[in-house]
C-alpha cells in the first residue's frame, strides 16, 4: 500500500512551526531525549565525588557535545562567574602573578581538538566482562576543540627559575584535584582554556577555566584552574599516590602513568544500539584514540578475532584526539562477535584484555585499554562479553 | 615578560592558597598535635564517613589497616598500607576534608588527626606528637611501593608488533558475559529508525507497537485532572529561594525532596517540627540518640540555634560542620526545610 506520510500531506506540512525564538539556546528535539549522560550509582559513595558516562553508543563524527560530555567531580561542580575567576602563577618563578580573566583572555591563544579520557575508562572490566554498553564500559571520555592560552605563555611571564623541575596544578573546588606534570609537558603543549567547541566552558567542565593536558589522563585536566605553581620535585598529592596509580599483581604500583595508550571501541552495534534492520548490508562504527599520537590504522574482526579487515578513517586522524572508523559491512544475519583494534603511530597495536593482564593483574584500575568484544545475536541484540 | 600582563601575588595571597606539603617537607606549616587530641578530632571532623577507628563507613574510604593485602584479589588501599609520604595525609587534610566543609581545620587540629591517623594504622605509638620537627623522621610502611611508569620499557615490547589479520587463532568461545553479572544500571535502547527501546522491552513488543500507531494517540492533557486549590501557607518564596540557594552547602551529606535518601546525613524530609533522630535506617550518633530519647523536637527555634553552631548545641553528635553565622541565612534554610513536608 502506498506511505501514507506521503501519500496524505501531514499536519507539519500545512501548519506553521516554532518562531525563531521558542528557544533562545537549544536543546536536542525530545525525541533525542535518551542521548544523555548517565551514572552507575554504586560505582561512588556519592554523586557530588562521583562520574557519569558519554552516550558515545548514540554520536556520531569526532567532537562531543558539551551537553553530554562525561562529568568526573571530586567536590562538586561549582559555579564560578568571570569576574570572580583568579589565577595565580608562584613557586619558584622570578615573579609570582596572579592573572584575571580578562588578562587571560588578552594573551595569544591557540585551538586544538582533544580527548579528555578518564584513567579509569574501561576500569570496571579488569575482572571480566561486567557492564552492559559502549556508554558504560567507555563512556568516561570526550573529544571537543579547546580554545585557551598555552600553559607556556604562562609561565614565561612568571620566569620559570632554573631550579623548577615540576609544575603542580590545583583548581578553586573544595577537592583542588591538585597534579604534579613534568616541566616539559607543561611548556610542550597544556593549554589553560576558556572555550570548547565554540562557546564557554560548561560548568561541569570547569568553567571558567580549566586546564588541557593533552594525550594524558583526564584528573590531571583540573578543572576551575586556581594556582600554577613551579617545584623542584612532584607533590605527590593524594590524587597521583594513593589514586591514579596502578596496582600491579606483585604488589608495585606503577606512579606517573600519564599517557592514554592506544584504544578503541565499536559504538555501534552495541548493547544500547542493537542492529535491530536484520541482515544485509549495515555500519559498524566506533572511535579510536591514543595519547601518544595519531592514530594510523582500525581493524575490525566480526568473528572474535580470528580474522580482520582494516577500518576507513573518517578524515585525516588528529594527534591526540579521537578518530571516527567505519565498515561498511554485508552482515549475513548469524551472530557476530565484534571487535576494534587501534594501531597509533608509536607502532602500538592496542592489546587483548588477556595480554594487559597477563603484563599488570586484575587490580591495576585504571588504564585498562584491552580490545572490547560485542555479541551480536541474530536478532542484533548486543552484549559486553569476553572471548578466550 | 613579554606581554606585561597579570599582576604582582602579594605574600598574604600567596600564603592564603599555597599550602601544598611536599614529601622533603616543603611547605610544611608551624604547629603540632598528639595523637589524643587527633582522636577527639577525628570523631568530630572524620568518623561519620571514616569510621571512628578509620575503618571507613559506607562506600567511603578506608584510612586504617589492610596490610598486606596489596597481591590480594581485593587490595585495602589505606594510609598505613598503601600510602607513600606522611605528606600527602596532612596536605590533602588540610586543604579538602572534612568532605563538605574543607578548609576548616587548623595547623594544630590537621597534625593532630594526621597523628590519629598514623596510630590508628599501627605506625606509631599512643604518647605521638607529631610536629614540624618530627615529620619527615616517619616511616611509611609502604614507601617502597612504587615504581615510575615502565610501559615503554615492559609494554611496547610486546605490543609493537605487526597484527594478525587472518586465522589469528583456532577457535573462539564466549567466557564470559555482562549479562550474567547483571550489574549495569537500566537502559533504553536506540534503534536506527529512532524507535526508543524502553529497558526491559523487546524488540517484538517494540515491532507491535510500531502496528498500532494508526490508532489515535491518546489525548493525555485532558485525561489530567484540574489541578486542585491548595492553600499554601503564607511564607515569602524569596526567603524559600535564599534557603534553596543556602543549601548548597549542606547537600554533599544531606537530601531533601523527592526521592530524597539518607547519605552521610539523614534525610531532611519532614525534619521541621519532628522529633530529633526519626528516620528510618539512619545511624544516629549517641549524641542524637540520647536526644531522640527525651524527645527533643526541631522546631524553628531549635534548628536554629542548632545551625549556628552544630557542635556546642548538641555535644558529641557527629555532624561534621561548621555552623551557618548569618541569622538571615537561617532561617532561610529553615523556612525552605519547612517546605519539604514527610
Amino acid at each position: 500500500a502506498p506511505d501514507a506520510l506521503i501519500t496524505e500531506v501531514q499536519p507539519y506540512a500545512s501548519f506553521t512551526g516554532e518562531g525563531v525564538d521558542a528557544t533562545p539556546y537549544g536543546m536536542p528535539i525530545h525525541f533525542e531525549e535518551h542521548v544523555v549522560r548517565r551514572n552507575v550509582e554504586w560505582l561512588t559513595a556519592d554523586p557530588i565525588s562521583s562520574i557519569n558516562f558519554t552516550p558515545i553508543h548514540a554520536l556520531e563524527g569526532t567532537i562531543t557535545p558539551q551537553g553530554c560530555a562525561f562529568e568526573r567531580h571530586h567536590s562538586g561542580a561549582i559555579e564560578m562567574s568571570k569576574q570572580e575567576y583568579r589565577l595565580m602563577i608562584n613557586g619558584l618563578v622570578d615573579r609570582p602573578l596572579v592573572f584575571t580573566f580578562a588578562d587571560l583572555m588578552r594573551l595569544p591563544r591557540e585551538s586544538h581538538v582533544y580527548f579528555c579520557e578518564c584513567a579509569a575508562n574501561s576500569g570496571m572490566e579488569w575482572g571480566g566482562a561486567q557492564l552492559n554498553g559502549a556508554q558504560f564500559t567507555h563512556g568516561m571520555i570526550h573529544n571537543m576543540e579547546y580554545i585557551g592560552v598555552p600553559l607556556r605563555v604562562l609561565l614565561e611571564e612568571a620566569g620559570v627559575q632554573p631550579e623548577g623541575k615540576w609544575v603542580y596544578v590545583e583548581g578553586h573546588d573544595a577537592s583542588s584535584n591538585g597534579r604534579s606534570i613534568p616541566l616539559e609537558k607543561a611548556m610542550d603543549d597544556c593549554l589553560v582554556a576558556f572555550y570548547a567547541n565554540g562557546e564557554a566552558l560548561r560548568m561541569e567542565h570547569g568553567y571558567p577555566v580549566r586546564l588541557v593536558v593533552p594525550g594524558w589522563e583526564g584528573n590531571m585536566w583540573v578543572k576551575w584552574l586556581r594556582r600554577i605553581a613551579v617545584y623542584h620535585a612532584a607533590v605527590e598529592s593524594r590524587e597521583e599516590t594513593s589514586k591514579y596509580t596502578d596496582l600491579l599483581a606483585n604488589g608495585v604500583a606503577r606512579k606517573w602513568t600519564y599517557e592514554m595508550d592506544a584504544k578503541s571501541v565499536i559504538t555501534a552495534p552495541s548493547p544500547q544500539a542493537p542492529a535491530s534492520h536484520g541482515a544485509g548490508p549495515m555500519v559498524i562504527t566506533g572511535l579510536a584514540w591514543s595519547g601518544r599520537g595519531k592514530i594510523t590504522r582500525v581493524d575490525v574482526s566480526t568473528d572474535g578475532g580470528v580474522n580482520w579487515v582494516e577500518a576507513r578513517l573518517a578524515g585525516d586522524p588528529l594527534p591526540m584526539a579521537l578518530t571516527r572508523f567505519y565498515v561498511d559491512h554485508v552482515w549475513d544475519g548469524k551472530p557476530m562477535l565484534l571487535q576494534s583494534r587501534a594501531v597509533d603511530e608509536t607502532g602500538y597495536v592496542q592489546p587483548t584484555k588477556d595480554q594487559l593482564r597477563a603484563v599488570r593483574g586484575l587490580n591495576s584500575i585504571y588504564h585498562n585499554n584491552g580490545i572490547q568484544t560485542w555479541y551480536v545475536n541474530e536478532n542484533g541484540e548486543a552484549e559486553n562479553v569476553e572471548v578466550s | 615578560q613579554e606581554f606585561g600582563l597579570g599582576r604582582a601575588a602579594l605574600p598574604e595571597e600567596i600564603e592564603a592558597w599555597d599550602v601544598a606539603v611536599l614529601p622533603d617537607g616543603t611547605g610544611l606549616p608551624e604547629g603540632s598535635g598528639d595523637v589524643y587530641d587527633g582522636e577527639e578530632a577525628w570523631i568530630n571532623n572524620c568518623a561519620s564517613c571514616h569510621g571512628d577507628f578509620a575503618e571507613g563507613a559506607g562506600a567511603w574510604p578506608v584510612i586504617a589497616g589492610g596490610d598486606g593485602t596489596l597481591t590480594d584479589a581485593r587490595p585495602v588501599k589505606t594510609v598505613g598500607s598503601y600510602w607513600p609520604y606522611l605528606s600527602t595525609v596532612f596536605d590533602y587534610v588540610h586543604r579538602s576534608m572534612p568532605f563538605g566543609a574543607a578548609q576548616i581545620l587548623t595547623y594544630d587540629e590537621t597534625y593532630a588527626i594526621t597523628a590519629y591517623i598514623l596510630y590508628s594504622n599501627g605506625i606509631v605509638d599512643d604518647d605521638f606528637v607529631l610536629s614540624r620537627d618530627n615529620f619527615t623522621e616517619v616511616n611509611m610502611p609502604n614507601v617502597d611501593g612504587f615504581i615510575v611508569d615502565d610501559r615503554v620499557d615492559t609494554e611496547f615490547p610486546l605490543f609493537v608488533t605487526e597484527p594478525c589479520m587472518s586465522d589469528c587463532t583456532d577457535s573462539v568461545e564466549i567466557s564470559k558475559r555482562a549479562s550474567d553479572i547483571a550489574v549495569t544500571p537500566p537502559f533504553p535502547r536506540l534503534l536506527l529508525d529512532g524507535t526508543v527501546l524502553e529497558p526491559g522491552e523487546t524488540l517484538e513488543e517494540a515491532s507491535m507497537q510500531g502496528s498500532a500507531t494508526d490508532a489515535a494517540p491518546v489525548e493525555e492533557a485532558a485525561a489530567e485532572p484540574a489541578a486542585e486549590e491548595v492553600e499554601v501557607a503564607s511564607v515569602d518564596p524569596a526567603l524559600i529561594e535564599a534557603g534553596e540557594s543556602a543549601f548548597r552547602q549542606c547537600r554533599s551529606c544531606h537530601q531533601v525532596g523527592d526521592g530524597a535518601r539518607s547519605g552521610v546525613g539523614p534525610a531532611l524530609n519532614g525534619v521541621v517540627g519532628s522529633v530529633v533522630g526519626q528516620v528510618d535506617g539512619f545511624r544516629y550518633s549517641p549524641a542524637f540518640a540520647e536526644k531522640a530519647d527525651e524527645g527533643m523536637v526541631w522546631t524553628a527555634e531549635a534548628l536554629d540555634a542548632f545551625l549556628e553552631n552544630p557542635r556546642d548545641y548538641i555535644e558529641r553528635n557527629r555532624m561534621a560542620f561548621r555552623g551557618v553565622q548569618d541569622a538571615d541565612e537561617r532561617a532561610a534554610l529553615i523556612a525552605y526545610l519547612g517546605t519539604y513536608p514527610n
